[in-house]
């Protein structure tokens, strides 16, 4: 991953490139096994159409809260418009997928606001107690609903402790064509998989940069040479729950 | 007399049966099928037309489960390449009566389901980046440009 710097274009011929730059490295440094682990761009945006994700790559999201701005609403805004959620006007039954939370510590008065959504974490509990197999968490760590097999039955958000679901009460309509969404299923954050999948970045994560805010990094914590890896390991960063061991990918520094 | 009233009976009925005959024969109207953009479907019409959803399936689990974003059976592909122009601007949903998808179906009378999540138009920015996105454009669009 290059980073979050906002890519608006992709560029096949990069790709393609990248492709054939990885391929090289590969056969020159050591054929076959740690190929995609040594090549530094080896992320999402080498990856051919064709190729099924791995779990070479682990997909996380670093956020720093002292830059998230209270009031700031630029990822939630840019999330809905991406995904097209738009609501009826209910906010108890309307689709969320990320929310600003704003919390405050009584004894001091101190705030802070922050983003929060799936945490595609490691172990995930929704995709524990999924009845039908719906909830399923993809090689590179993104958790999604299958929505083909998902029954509604709503276990998943029970199981969440992130509130990070939603279910979908009402008929649909104008959804994107990259972002399909029906009545009586599950769904919540998917780190935007359609645009991870082409090698860009989430759209909550590129609103932020372009507002200004510079709070969200968004790319593999299994590449060492990753933005995202290097400031994990440089500063102490929180999971939200570490209690509940379910490693997520999304975690705050500052918090 | 009894059968002579009955040829009688016969010889009447007989153009009228005919008729009802030829009448049963156009009852169901054959679908109109919309024309696609491009020269060619992705694969020939026959295969297509028994197996589609058995590639759509098929490719959906690929998607969904393992990522993979080829173009060939992408049910977004299909809709970009069979979905028409609306003569008001815009494009008409291939889950629209008469459209590509809904007229064979009604036929069969098999039901849709596909177009409750799915979007049945292709999207604005997916129609704007086609030009520069060669995997997107292929040589079904191109080729309907240049016609």
């Amino acid at each position: 991953m290059t980073g979050r710097t906002p890519q608006q274009g992709f560029d096949p011929q990069r790709r393609r490139f990248l492709s054939a730059a990885a391929a090289a490295a590969g056969v020159t440094l050591a054929p076959g096994v740690t190929l995609y682990g040594v090549t530094a761009a080896g992320s999402a945006a080498a990856r051919a159409p064709e190729d099924p994700v791995t779990s070479s790559v682990r997909w996380g999201l670093l956020v720093d809260v002292n830059k998230c701005r209270d009031g700031c609403n630029a990822c939630v805004t840019a999330c809905v418009e991406e995904n097209g959620l738009r609501g009826n006007g209910r906010p108890e039954t309307d689709a969320q997928w990320i929310r600003k939370v704003e919390l405050r510590d009584p004894s001091t008065g101190a705030k802070r606001s922050l983003p929060l959504m799936c945490q595609h974490c490691a172990s995930p509990p929704c995709v524990d107690v999924c009845p039908t197999g719906a909830s399923f968490r993809r090689a590179d760590g993104i958790v999604l609903v299958d929505k083909h097999i998902c029954i509604g039955c709503r276990y998943c958000m029970l199981a969440c402790p992130y509130k990070a679901r939603s279910f979908i009460h009402e008929v649909v309509e104008d959804q994107k064509p990259y972002a399909p969404r029906g009545k009586g299923t599950v769904e919540s954050c998917t780190f935007c998989v359609h645009r991870v999948d082409e090698g860009r970045t989430p759209a909550c994560v590129e609103a932020c940069a372009e507002a200004g805010g510079d709070a969200m990094t968004f790319g593999d914590l299994n590449d060492p040479n990753s933005r995202i890896s290097k400031q994990v390991a440089a500063y102490v960063t929180d999971q939200i729950r570490p209690d509940l061991g379910l490693d997520p990918g999304v975690r705050y520094r500052n918090l | 007399m009894g059968r002579r009233l009955v040829l009688a009976l016969l010889l009447l009925l007989a153009p009228a049966a005919a008729a009802a005959q030829d009448s049963d024969a156009g009852r169901v109207p054959l679908p109109t099928i919309v024309k696609g953009k491009g020269e060619a479907c992705v694969a020939d019409t026959a295969y297509m037309r028994r197996y589609h959803m058995t590639e759509l399936d098929h490719q959906r689990d690929e998607t969904m489960h393992r990522g993979v974003r080829t173009r060939k059976f992408s049910l977004k592909e299909c809709v970009d390449c069979h979905a028409t122009l609306a003569p008001t601007g815009g494009y008409v949903s291939v889950n629209a009566p008469g459209q590509f998808c809904r007229s064979c179906h009604d036929y069969a009378a098999v039901t849709i389901d596909c177009f409750q999540c799915h979007a049945a138009r292709p999207g604005e920015k997916e129609t704007k980046r086609a030009g520069a996105f060669p995997r997107t454009a292929g040589k079904f669009r191109q080729e309907s440009e240049v016609q």
